[in-house]
């Protein structure tokens, strides 16, 4: 187990920079998102750190050595692919073994480990079979089985659940999360899933285009994105164009076609002056409706009407027309939905609005 | 109706005009005839064992077992590796590289032959054994090439990352993990190469060091002075071993294979 840093690592392919400047510290037994779409520097970061690419400048850590010219077998590292990757022409026995063979494991405590790590990902007695004999979830099991015998000092995921069909990836999710805590290794976790990112991380580093965006918990992007690009990939967000018309030591007062003029005071506030354009973001299921005007505890109110409803079962997506403006609103159903056409009030509380640089 | 009878018939015209001379060297090696020709006179093993005490034959058998063997073994190994090189690595000049490994293919092999003849004039150096065969190697690495790359291109990089990752050294890796998986193109590979070396007459002619004969140019020999039926019986067996071992070798690979699907 190890802490794993990034400091100024670049990776210039050709022309293309996919990784800038990035500096990243992965906590010891964290579990750890990298989230973007694709493109966006993650897979490479983490091929990186596994050695499978080296950086074109800046340093890599893994505990306190510097590992740069430290080829991947040698590097002690358990690495988990999308497709898997399992031997097709070796026994499963033989896959989760393989690694053992070149770290001096006696035969028989091989056939121990590879039996305890059978247990952990909870597919005892499959050790003769081949991985063409096991369905895409029990592979993906065993791809872990075979990263995690060798006690790898970090464990690194690349989109291993993206080949898997919807329930299954779920479950594993769970699973996934419940072995890391039990094994207690440092885990950096490579996805474009934005679910599987708040569900699993302990904290979750955004991307795109080479970029970090934002480094955080779950709870913390989700809730305070800093900047559009967070706002706009994790949930649903409205981004509402505004115009700062007073500021003080709290927060700036907005103003803003639907809803007036109304107070911020969450969000990149450093150095708003009266006149600046800025950007608000509000989440969807934040947004509040209502048949009859909104009390008090709303600092945001507003007025308009439904212009397409979205059921989507125990939530409904509705499309706002306001003027020039559409806002999305996602609404747990409480009695009836709104029809389209209705006319709504548009509520929101002050701490669901945010401030975010463009 | 008619348009489609005419076609079968004509279809079937094609196959017999391709096979009907394979099966008449079949049919007549078992001829017990003076010559080697028509009409047939009885049933007999009397060529094949004619073909036996032929001391010039059977010599003319070891060269060519022994030369097509060592071309599938040097050409295998050799279009393994340049496999590797094209398809995993990037460096100046692939592309060219690449190229000039298939050319000789696309080389009249007249025009290879006596390009090599001349080049080791040339540089003086005799013909021999070792000669003729770096000439079957040229010839035969294309092949391999060919069916080893198009197999590597379908083995995900993944599975070599896995191993490496899990500690395997790049030659180990190579050795547990990439050619296993790239046995069967190996296996192929290895087959046309001794196939092309053991049928081969064109070059050999050329390159072949004096006093020493393949079975392709010992049959040819052969057959400027008359038709011997021992000829016959030699084409049975050359027939035999060329479509034979691949066949063999097809089903085996196929009856291992299937232990993993």
């Amino acid at each position: 187990m190890a802490r794993v840093e990034l400091r100024g690592v670049t990776k210039a392919f050709g022309l293309v920079r996919a990784v800038q400047k990035a500096d990243i510290t992965f906590e010891e037994g964290s579990f750890t998102t990298l989230l973007g779409p694709s493109g966006c520097g993650k897979t490479t970061i983490l091929r990186m750190i596994s050695g499978l690419e080296s950086p074109t400048s800046g340093d890599i850590l893994i505990g306190d050595q510097r590992v740069n010219e430290i080829p991947i077998h040698k590097r002690n590292l358990g690495l988990v692919f999308q497709n898997y990757a399992l031997f097709p022409h070796k026994t499963i026995a033989e896959n989760i073994a393989f690694g053992l063979k070149y770290r001096s494991v006696e035969k028989s405590e091989m056939q121990e480990r590879v039996k305890n790590a059978l247990e952990v990902v909870r597919l005892p007695g499959v050790e003769d079979r081949y991985p063409a004999q096991l369905s895409g979830g029990q592979q993906q099991r065993i791809a872990l089985a075979r990263a995690i015998v060798i006690e790898p000092s970090v464990l690194l995921l690349d989109e291993p659940l993206s080949a898997l069909d919807a329930n299954l990836r779920e479950e594993m999710r769970v699973e996934l999360t419940a072995i890391q805590h039990r094994i207690g290794v440092t885990t950096i976790f490579v996805t474009h899933d934005q679910s599987e990112a708040l569900a699993m991380s302990d904290r979750i580093i955004v991307m795109s285009a080479g970029n970090v965006e934002q480094v955080g918990t779950p709870r913390e992007v989700y809730n305070a994105p800093r900047s559009e690009f967070v706002a706009n990939f994790l949930g649903a967000a409205n981004i509402l164009q505004g115009e700062v018309v007073d500021s003080g030591p709290d927060g700036v007062a907005v103003d803003n076609e639907v809803f007036g003029t109304f107070p911020v005071s969450n969000g990149d506030l450093d150095g708003l002056r009266p006149g600046d354009p800025v950007r608000v973001v509000m989440r969807a299921e934040k947004v509040k409706l209502s048949r009859a005007p909104h009390g008090d505890g709303m600092a945001a109110a507003g007025q308009g009407s439904v212009e397409a409803v979205d059921y989507q079962g125990q939530v409904v997506r509705y499309f706002i027309r306001s003027g020039e403006c559409q806002l999305q609103v996602i609404d747990m159903i409480e009695d009836r939905p709104f029809a389209v056409d209705e006319q709504v009030f548009v509520g929101v509380r002050g701490v669901d609005c945010s401030i975010v640089r463009s | 109706m008619r348009a489609w009878t005419l076609i079968k018939a004509y279809t079937a015209l094609v196959y017999v005009f391709m096979f009907a001379p394979i099966a008449v060297v079949l049919l007549l090696a078992f001829n017990d005839s003076q010559f080697g020709g028509f009409p047939i006179e009885g049933f007999s093993f009397r060529w094949f064992h004619e073909l036996m005490q032929n001391e010039a034959i059977i010599r003319a058998f070891r060269t060519s077992f022994a030369l097509g063997l060592l071309t599938a073994v040097i050409a295998t190994t050799i279009g393994i590796m340049a496999s590797l090189a094209l398809v995993r690595y990037s460096f100046p000049g692939k592309n060219l590289v690449s190229t000039l490994l298939i050319a000789p293919i696309l080389v009249p092999e007249t025009v290879l032959a006596v390009g090599l003849l001349i080049f080791l004039r040339w540089l003086s150096v005799p013909r021999s054994f070792f000669l003729l065969l770096v000439g079957h190697v040229i010839i035969a690495i294309p092949f391999v090439v060919l069916v080893v790359q198009a197999r590597l291109v379908g083995i995900r990089r993944e599975y070599e990352e896995a191993s490496r990752s899990l500690g395997a050294n790049p030659l180990q890796t190579f050795f547990q993990v990439t050619l296993p998986l790239l046995m069967p193109a190996v296996f192929a590979g290895a087959l046309f190469a001794f196939t092309i070396s053991f049928d081969n007459i064109t070059a050999t002619i050329f390159w072949r060091p004096s006093g020493s004969e393949t079975v392709p140019t010992q049959i040819f020999g052969m057959l400027r002075h008359s038709v011997s039926p021992e000829i016959n019986a030699l084409g049975f067996v050359m027939i035999v071993l060329t479509v034979g071992i691949p066949l063999l070798a097809g089903g085996l690979a196929r009856y291992f294979s299937r232990k993993q699907t």
